[in-house]
């Protein structure tokens, strides 16, 4: 069996795909909007044919550290929650960053703040791309637009989150998680043997201390001199990733005049945008940040440079817009269009609200 | 004699097992985790397991347990070193896995946690070092804290009325189905040492039968925290903190022991409450 064309949610893409991809573990705490996760590996019972461990944890507190703890061992881990549950990973993923393991977790992102509603959001930008938790530490962060995009990032998170030991995120929202589109799955891959992972992540507390030295997992140097060698080492990371792995894809911007900024599904939204747009005239693009951190700065610095005005749509009160303003160096009329609390944007508002920056 | 007459295999009486480092131990004189520390890493000496366990270390005074046994370790965030073990064990069946936790550490922020991985019956070894105080951080009350007691967060005795009852939770764990084996035990004398590397051999041999999960509290002091000598500590853990915990197995083999069932019929009365030393 190889590719096959399947139609599910997002939130199934993602559990397929760690399934196919060989991931060894997934631990998870029901919240809406993205159960079906957890239900889809429970359904699909990997533990009786991949070998893929599947725990539904007391909390989310008690995921994060399983996650920790299973990528300290040097087994490919995953979590996935949505906002609030989301707000009480962050001092795990702080400390995955902290002991330099690679680990991936999902956030289905509903709007906020507090309790807030079930409906789609992006407003968890600032929390995924800025930090969230405590220390100087980044989240190397996706953002899917489409359902394939669910399941093609659960395999490449964690090649980047292997490459660069870091913790990788996927952020998508409430309607890249609940909405059915064809998907084109890979064939099952093998999970990771021990003695591969003895050979290739030395870092791991495996248990075997073959080496005839103890491997310690651990985020904790009271020495302030060794503690910011420790930083100067993961800031290095963050160079590094910085100049290979930003991605976005860039839609009719050879021409245009004026261009959006969108990621996930506002960018799914501006697309339409783009075109009705285009049917009255307008010379509008759109740049589509793949990666949220790194935040593509060179692409739209370059491409955006070369606009009137931008603007930055986002399902939130105004936040990637920072980061837009930083890229082009506030040389170029940056504008915000955001619907919040959990109302998203038709591709006609999103036009007005382009005529309107325009006039 | 020359000290190379005397320092001969033959007149061997005692060695360091290989299953602890070199480093110099952090531990103040008179604290009981060194003496832990001992016993487990003898344990994974003599069952032959050292290149196979991983342990789990807490917050706390024994967050640098990790430099001190040669064998693979994590560490986790505070509290959640039972999910930490979970995971681990789940992910690698082969190894025989540990956490080692204080008070602080297990029955306060990491309540929830412990009690889930009892739950679930995880097939790991738990150990929970009790001294009724927060060390590290400079002698706060812990859940375990006794009534009347003095702490530098409770400098007039702990009142329950205020600040809640001491907790008594290796009794609880001890009813859920998933743990298999529970006891409380003492290094405060070499033969209450003794008896403790039993029930930690027990608790790693369990790892074998996959029935759920092993626990040991081991009642400890904490002679600097509560200003004491060692000597006075041990005394006065003897006098009033065993009262409250007093040693012995709660759950062997699955089933309770009959004493426990007798004790745990006694805890709707009210406290006996146990006044500091110092209280004047």
């Amino acid at each position: 069996m190889a590719k096959q064309l399947v139609l599910m949610k997002g939130n199934q893409a993602i559990a397929e795909a760690a399934i196919r991809c060989g991931c060894d573990g997934y631990f998870g705490y029901p919240i809406t909007p993205q159960s079906e996760v957890l239900e889809h590996l429970m359904a699909e019972r990997p533990y009786l044919t991949t070998g893929m461990v599947v725990l539904q944890a007391e909390s989310e507190l008690a995921s994060i550290n399983m996650v920790y703890a299973g990528a300290a061992a040097g087994k490919r881990v995953m979590t996935s929650s949505s906002s609030p549950g989301f707000s009480l990973m962050q001092e795990g993923l702080s400390y995955i960053a902290g002991a330099e393991l690679p680990a991936l977790c999902v956030n289905v992102v509903r709007g906020g703040p507090g309790l807030g509603t079930i409906q789609p959001s992006q407003s968890d930008y600032f929390q995924t791309t800025k930090g969230g938790g405590h220390g100087d530490y980044r989240l190397i962060t996706l953002a899917p637009a489409s359902v394939q995009e669910m399941y093609d990032f659960v395999e490449l998170g964690f090649d980047l989150a292997f490459k660069y030991r870091n913790p990788v995120a996927i952020l998508s929202d409430g309607v890249i998680g609940q909405v059915m589109e064809k998907v084109m799955v890979d064939d099952y891959k093998p999970r990771w043997t021990n003695e591969y992972i003895e050979q290739n992540c030395p870092w791991a507390a495996t248990g075997h201390r073959s080496t005839g030295k103890h491997r310690i997992v651990t985020s904790l140097e009271l020495e302030a001199l060794k503690q910011e060698a420790i930083n100067d080492r993961i800031q290095a990371k963050y160079r590094k990733c910085e100049e290979e792995d930003a991605r976005y894809e860039a839609i009719q911007c050879d021409d245009a005049e004026y261009i959006f900024v969108a990621y996930g599904s506002a960018a799914r939204i501006c697309m339409k945008s783009v075109e009705l747009a285009r049917a009255e005239g307008i010379k509008v693009g759109l740049i589509r940040p793949i990666t949220l951190w790194p935040f593509p700065t060179k692409a739209v610095a370059e491409i955006g440079g070369r606009m009137k005005k931008i603007l930055s749509v986002e399902m939130n009160a105004g936040q990637m817009i920072e980061d837009v303003k930083l890229a082009v160096g506030c040389k170029i009329p940056v504008e915000h269009y955001g619907r919040y609390g959990g109302v998203i944007p038709t591709p006609v508002e999103i036009l007005d609200a382009l005529k309107k920056m325009i006039k | 004699m020359t000290r190379e007459d005397i320092i001969k295999p033959e007149n061997l009486v005692y060695k360091r097992t290989p299953v602890l480092t070199d480093a110099t131990m952090h531990y103040c004189p008179g604290c009981g985790h060194g003496v832990v520390h001992r016993i487990i890493a003898e344990v994974i000496e003599e069952m032959g397991i050292q290149d196979n366990v991983i342990g789990i270390s807490p917050v706390g005074c024994s967050v640098l347990a990790y430099n001190y046994f040669d064998v693979d370790f994590v560490e986790a965030a505070h509290g959640r070193a039972p999910a930490c073990a979970s995971a681990i064990k789940r992910l690698r069946p082969e190894t025989f896995v540990f956490s080692y936790q204080g008070d602080g550490d297990l029955a306060s922020i990491g309540c929830g946690e412990v009690v889930h991985a009892c739950n679930r019956g995880e097939n790991i070894t738990m150990i929970f070092i009790n001294n009724g105080i927060y060390g590290m951080t400079g002698g706060q009350m812990a859940p375990t804290t006794l009534e009347g007691m003095e702490t530098v967060t409770c400098p007039y005795g702990r009142d329950p009325k205020l600040m809640g009852h001491t907790m008594r939770l290796t009794e609880m764990l001890a009813q859920l189905p998933g743990t298999y084996y529970v006891t409380r035990q003492a290094v405060y004398t070499p033969a209450a040492a003794r008896k403790c590397k039993k029930a930690i051999r027990q608790a790693f041999e369990n790892q074998k039968l996959n029935k759920g999960v092993s626990f040991v509290e081991v009642t400890s002091n904490c002679n600097s925290g509560w200003k004491m000598t060692p000597v006075q500590a041990n005394k006065w853990m003897e006098e009033n903190t065993l009262k409250y915990f007093p040693l012995g197995d709660m759950k062997v083999d699955g089933k309770f022991d009959p004493k426990f069932i007798e004790r745990v019929a006694t805890f709707d009365q009210p406290n006996e409450t146990i006044f500091s030393l110092r209280k004047k």
